[in-house]
């Protein structure tokens, strides 16, 4: 029996996974994650580099007995080409963040003042509202979406995770 | 060559060697079957799709080929799920054809209309749902090489209406790419050295073979393997037969219903090597309990099988035949005087509690299995059903004939056997196929029996009556107070029921009758069904109580022992 101390304790890990670009693959990857009962924490998936081939950055609550049986198990799908765990590696990770916030007399001045420093910006302008676009890892969004929560957020979405090791290495299988 | 859906899909299925479909036609697959004359496939009309997925298995474990069934939109669909899934779980190759709506009435809940690919999403290796008619060709390719490379599974294609219709040219792909799908066969050579080094310097070693020794043809591998170094091998419910039944290594089934002395033998060992096998819960019951002396080596054809369920010292992950061949050479003669011999004392232990060695004038199963054992000299092809009789086969029928039995392991099917040995029978007409059933299974599919006509098929059948679902009567004496709750059973009268379809029958009451009855059906050139009604309240013994370690099973009592050894059931080598 694979125990808790030889298989480590839970914690986030980012996983970047390639794909061919066909009909219900990513059908094929939540169905896993739910089927296994493997609990995703955020999942976004676009284009790669290469024409038919995605890439999805997903990060799952794990140890790591768990992670292997979920990159072994991403490996069965037939189109899933490369799993990667970036967890260790050095890594850009960013995230996005659209944020309506309640923005009227005084308080206009002050968000615009937060954005800057948060080197956010500020992409629509309403009557009684301002549109904040940020872009950062969860933890600079999060702190972006306290200082705001005071003056009233009417609206937010979020991208979930993207990551990219840093330096010349590629993580598309050509090694 | 420019031809229509229907027609590439029946091109298709020719250059993959299919001969036989089983099916059931509909609206969605009426283009299909408009053409289907025209091809040299043979169709299996079947009464229920269900029968159909279990017929396409049967037929893909009897041959090892690809078996292929066929089933129109939403219900035809949506009856073939439990078959595919059968399928699945025990690694069976088929690939699963079902007609969709047209494009225009996708997605707007039209009748028949059900999301197939959606629902067979999890239960299945691949899935396709081909909307153009110029990706069908391909996708048939890759479903077909899917379904039985690796670890083989069941794979489904699911065409919509209009494309069956469509023309395009048709070009057969030769190659398939499919760059996300590798199967590795050959195991690493530097973990296949470890392997060598633990089994080597092992004391007390045991194989468990499983069904992935079968599917890869590795029997002779295994036996040379077992042999050299004198290594006794408990195999799976699905891996029996990978080493002949009565080879003096052979230690049989191990599991929740396992022998005591293979069981003994896995807790006992200092190094467990399984191969071809998933280590699922009724063999190894709770996983920390199991084999606590053990290392472990683990070689399985599928990566995500090794360190799934067990703690894996060496993983080897390669075709069972490959490996056991680069082992062989590395592998040391040994003797293990001391360890054959401690577990011999333990399999004289289990003997006196079998009921064969016991005075009984009862007709109990175990003596029907057996004589089927003596009249089929080991050799038949046996497709067992789900629940008591499925263990009863498993414990009295000592199979010598790579393959020789065929069931439902992983999903535990009921109403599997009699399509499943349809498929069987099919496939390999020059064996003799028996069917084991209990009355509960048998009742879930017997309208089959009209397709055992129609095809003209010699299955022996052995309906095991007690009137229960047997295994859950048994759980529920044993853990649930005697509560009868939902398990009696009420059936037909078999005999008639069997004559009604044209069918002889045959009903045993008395113990003295069994090999008589045995024989007539032997004798017999076409189908026959024997009602055996057994004892009602038969258990199946041993039984490992679910949350235990596979060492403390409960046991038959030990009632009279008889004079002289009947202890054929060690056999010598046939």
């Amino acid at each position: 029996m694979i125990s808790e101390a030889q298989s480590g304790v839970f914690s986030r890990r980012t996983l970047v996974v390639l794909m061919e670009d066909k009909p219900g693959v990513l059908s094929h990857v939540t169905n896993l994650f739910r089927r296994r009962n493997y609990n995703i924490e955020s999942l976004t998936v676009g284009h790669s580099e290469t024409p038919g081939i995605s890439r999805m950055t997903v990060v799952v609550h794990a140890n790591d007995a768990v992670l292997e049986q979920v990159i072994k198990q991403l490996y069965k799908l037939i189109n899933v080409t490369k799993v990667t765990d970036i967890t260790d590696d050095a890594a850009v990770i960013r995230e996005l963040a659209l944020i309506k916030v309640h923005a009227t007399g005084a308080d206009r001045a002050e968000i615009k003042q937060l954005v800057d420093i948060f080197r956010a910006q500020i992409i629509d302008v309403a009557h009684e509202s301002l549109t904040v676009e940020v872009t950062g890892t969860e933890d600079k969004i999060d702190s972006m979406i306290e200082m705001l929560r005071p003056f009233g957020i009417k609206e937010l979405t979020r991208t979930g995770r993207v990551a990219m090791v840093r330096g010349a290495a590629r993580t598309n299988g050509d090694r | 060559m420019r031809l229509n859906g229907a027609q590439i899909l029946w091109e298709c299925l020719v250059r993959e060697g299919v001969e036989v479909v089983f099916g059931i036609t509909g609206g969605a697959v009426l283009p299909i079957y408009d053409e289907m004359p025209k091809y040299p496939v043979h169709h299996v009309t079947m009464r229920h799709e269900q029968a159909a997925a279990h017929a396409a298995d049967g037929y893909a474990r009897a041959t090892g080929k690809v078996g292929v069934c066929m089933a129109t939109s939403g219900p035809g669909a949506t009856n073939l799920v439990t078959g595919i899934a059968t399928a699945q779980m025990d690694s069976s190759p088929i690939v699963a054809i079902t007609g969709q709506v047209a494009t225009s009435a996708l997605g707007t809940d039209g009748f028949q209309e059900v999301d197939t690919t959606g629902i067979t999403l999890p239960i299945t290796k691949h899935n396709y749902l081909i909307t153009n008619v110029k990706d069908l060709a391909r996708s048939v390719r890759e479903a077909f090489y899917i379904a039985r490379t690796g670890k083989p599974g069941a794979v489904l294609i699911d065409i919509v209406k209009d494309a069956q219709q469509a023309e395009c040219e048709f070009e057969y792909p030769e190659q398939v790419y499919l760059p996300g799908y590798r199967p590795h066969v050959r195991g690493n050579p530097r973990q296949i050295k470890q392997a060598a080094e633990l089994i080597n310097a092992a004391q007390r070693p045991v194989i468990i073979a499983g069904r992935g020794v079968l599917i890869a043809h590795a029997e002779a591998e295994l036996r040379a393997l077992a042999e050299k170094a004198n290594i006794p091998v408990v195999t799976t419910l699905l891996g029996k037969s990978a080493l002949p039944e009565t080879h003096p290594l052979c230690l049989g089934m191990g599991g929740m219903h396992g022998e005591a002395y293979a069981n003994w033998a896995m807790q006992e060992a200092d190094l467990i090597f399984g191969i071809g096998t998933r280590f699922d819960d009724r063999l190894t019951s709770t996983a920390s309990t199991f084999a606590p002396k053990a290392k472990v080596i683990h070689a399985d054809i599928e990566p995500a099988e090794i360190s799934k369920r067990i703690r894996v010292d060496v993983p080897i992950v390669g075709d069972a035949r490959n490996v056991l061949q680069a082992l062989l050479p590395l592998v040391r003669e040994a003797e293990h005087t001391e360890w054959l011999e401690c577990i011999a004392k333990w399999r004289e232990d289990t003997l006196a509690h079998d009921i064969l060695w016991q005075e009984t004038d009862e007709l109990v199963p175990q003596y029907v299995i057996r004589s089927i054992w003596e009249a089929t000299c080991g050799e038949a092809i046996m497709v067992s059903d789900v629940g008591q009789n499925q263990m009863w086969e498993a414990q009295y029928y000592l199979h010598n004939r790579p393959g020789g039995l065929i069931s439902s392991g992983g999903l535990g099917t009921m109403g599997f056997a009699l399509p499943a040995a349809i498929g069987a029978a099919m496939g390999r007409p020059d064996c003799r196929v028996w069917v084991v059933a209990g009355d509960g299974g048998f009742q879930m599919t017997l309208q089959e029996l009209a397709t055992v006509v129609q095809e003209k098929l010699p299955l022996k059948i052995a309906i095991l009556n007690n009137g229960f679902l047997g295994m859950v009567r048994q759980w529920q004496e044993l853990f649930y107070n005697k509560n009868y709750s939902g398990s009696p059973l009420l059936g037909p009268d078999f005999v008639k029921l069997a004559e009604a379809y044209g069918i002889p029958g045959l009903r045993v009451t008395r113990k003295e009758d069994v090999v008589g009855a045995v024989q007539q059906a032997e004798a017999m050139e076409g189908p026959v069904l024997i009602d055996f009604q057994i004892e009602q309240e038969h258990n199946v013994y041993p039984i490992v109580p679910v949350g235990q370690p596979i060492h403390q099973m409960l046991r038959r009592p030990i009632k009279v022992r008889a004079q002289s050894a009947a202890c054929e059931r060690q056999g010598g080598e046939a």
